[in-house]
């Protein structure tokens, strides 16, 4: 709750300051320009690489040869989203991710909040508090460390394939979900949880209409990062899922490594069509992403 | 309902809500039910392969058939062999440049970011961005400005050293990964100092600059004394991450020129391949007890701000 207060109060801190900054040192005002300036000059290394990307991909194969990566596409062609979209067979490998993600973000979001809920309210209970330490212990193990036995153990129980891809991705979220989720709900007042006991609420009755509603705005910042460690994953889809055919988009996009790889336009319209989804979910919810991180590392 | 209240029985053999929770007897079996399908899931895929990988390590597993218990045979040889030596080098201190380049980047911007300038929601959106974007995805970007542009750009300006392709170059391949990391790793932790910054008091600020402070003055005086805890969590955090450095390096050199830039994850993924299964099981066991150090390091820096 702290963290979050924190991020919230942050929007309204920011113009208090401008102004009194403002009034004790009024000769500061051209100071700014130069800094955001700077600042804009500085943001050329974020939309360079993006620019080449968007502005290839509307290339001709034939320009995108010719060496002027930044050059503007002329004539402006979609040749390349044609051919990319038959070469990945985009529609199966967006729908492979897509599935992947939404069973990561749903699995996350449920089990850590179920976790987080019945560790938080039996604090003082061994087990519980035990096992708060014990998914905690996760991360401690960074993928590679059991990449090797993982791929063993989800080929011998059939889960060499999207599903057993989602279900590592859940557990990978889950300490980092698991310590978010308790300490939001060690912040929320028990009275009302109480009070619908004593009205014969059941705990599950409970958790869903009071408990998991009041948690939205942590649920929200759970998702996020659920979404984007699952959606941008490259080494996890790479090394469990067996069949080819049913990568993720990232792990697709390696076929432009080997084969067709003079075709630019084709590739980085793959490129443009593998990440325009977290950017769009991103435009949407900066201000989640934002307050997450710094919820995640304060926390 | 106050009439109910005092019929209650407060026997003990009854879950009753209005006990606090230190002498509550029993707990809802619907709190069991809610953590231990996790703990399930989490123990078959976690600890058991934890588990699992740290045994073979002691082994002479090829991945598959028979094998045989050979003590510490794996790790012994660990110590010795050249390929290991370098893929540990390489990532240490690969993620030691690229932590600092990070946290200095992130440091100015995020002091840019809380200055008194325009447009600084759109600025900070912008800034953030190359945090939501694919690592294997944007590496194959940079992978054809490295080869293609940079190449011109060095043939235009007449740098020598950058008319060949950087990830050719056996020696310089590493600054690609390392520019390429940066990029994608400086919003998190700027974030993370914007909210450092933003937790100083102004009036520290105002007091300095009445003492006639510089804003170089106090950007050295206030500001980076009092975002020290920031400064800590952001390095620790950030070598962790990058010791496990994979992605990227895929879509850049691959590990490549040779063996040059082969970081620790990709040497412990050749056990698939190169029948030194349990070998490289050894070799990931001694990977996880450095993130073990330094989990138990971020865990004590980080203590004092923890609820728990």
């Amino acid at each position: 709750m702290t963290a979050q207060t924190l991020v919230t109060a942050t929007p309204a801190q920011v113009p208090v300051r401008r102004r009194r900054r403002f009034l004790g040192r009024g000769g500061e005002d051209r100071s700014s320009w130069g800094t955001t300036l700077t600042l804009v000059v500085c943001t050329l290394a974020v939309f360079l690489p993006l620019y080449a990307t968007l502005t290839m991909a509307f290339k001709t194969t034939t320009q995108s040869v010719d060496g002027q990566v930044f050059s503007l596409p002329s004539p402006f062609s979609v040749d390349g989203f044609v051919q990319a979209w038959e070469l990945t067979n985009f529609p199966r490998g967006f729908a492979i991710s897509v599935f992947v993600t939404a069973v990561t973000v749903v699995g996350t979001v449920l089990l850590a909040s179920f976790a987080a809920y019945a560790i938080a309210r039996n604090w003082d209970h061994r087990f519980f508090r035990w096992s708060f330490f014990y998914l905690l212990a996760a991360m401690f193990l960074p993928f590679p460390v059991l990449a090797l036995s993982q791929v063993k153990l989800t080929g011998m129980v059939g889960l060499a394939n999207p599903v057993g891809v989602a279900l590592l991705h859940v557990m990978f979220q889950l300490s980092f979900s698991v310590l978010l989720f308790t300490a939001f709900i060690r912040g929320l007042p028990e009275e009302l949880e109480e009070s619908a006991r004593l009205d014969g609420a059941t705990t599950w009755v409970v958790f869903r209409r009071i408990v998991f509603p009041m948690m939205a705005p942590m649920s929200a910042t759970v998702a996020i990062f659920a979404f984007l460690a699952s959606w941008n994953d490259f080494m996890m889809p790479s090394l469990i899922t067996a069949d080819s055919t049913l990568q993720t988009l990232p792990v697709l996009q390696s076929v432009f490594q080997t084969q067709f790889s003079s075709n630019y336009n084709v590739a980085f319209a793959s490129y443009l069509m593998a990440m325009a989804p977290a950017i769009i979910v991103y435009l949407f919810t900066q201000r989640w992403v934002m307050s997450g991180v710094t919820q995640g590392a304060i926390k | 309902m106050v009439t109910a209240a005092p019929t209650r029985p407060a026997g003990r053999d009854v879950a009753a809500p209005l006990q606090t929770r230190t002498d509550r007897p029993r707990i809802s079996r619907t709190f069991y039910l809610f953590l231990l399908p996790t703990l399930v899931l989490f123990t078959l895929s976690i600890t058991l392969p934890a588990i699992m990988g740290i045994t073979l390590s002691f082994t002479d597993s090829a991945g598959f058939g028979e094998f045989q218990f050979t003590g510490l045979t794996n790790y012994v040889a660990l110590f010795s062999d050249p390929a290991i030596r370098s893929s540990y080098l390489f990532t240490i201190g690969f993620a030691l440049v690229t932590v600092l380049l990070v946290n200095v980047v992130a440091f100015l911007l995020a002091v840019g970011l809380t200055a008194k300038i325009r447009a600084k929601v759109a600025l900070r959106a912008v800034f953030v961005l190359p945090m939501v974007i694919s690592g294997i995805v944007i590496a194959y970007v940079f992978n054809f400005l490295f080869s293609n542009s940079v190449p011109q750009l060095g043939q235009a300006v007449g740098i020598t050293a950058l008319e060949q392709s950087l990830l050719a170059n056996p020696d310089l391949a590493w600054v690609t990964i390392v520019i390429v990391t940066a990029w994608q790793a400086i919003p998190s932790a700027l974030l993370i100092y914007i909210a450092g910054i933003l937790s100083i008091p102004a009036e520290v600020y105002e007091a300095a600059s009445m003492d006639g402070a510089s804003p170089l003055r106090r950007l050295v005086s206030i500001t980076l004394p009092l975002v020290a805890g920031y400064v800590v969590i952001n390095l620790v955090i950030g070598f962790k991450n990058f010791l496990n450095a994979y992605d990227i390096i895929v879509g850049l050199t691959n590990g490549g020129p040779g063996t040059a830039t082969r970081s620790v994850a990709m040497t412990i993924f050749t056990g698939f391949t190169g029948g030194d299964y349990a070998y490289q099981m050894a070799n990931a066991t001694i990977f996880f007890l450095i993130a073990v150090v330094l989990a138990v390091v971020q865990l004590r820096l980080t203590r004092g701000r923890n609820a728990f």
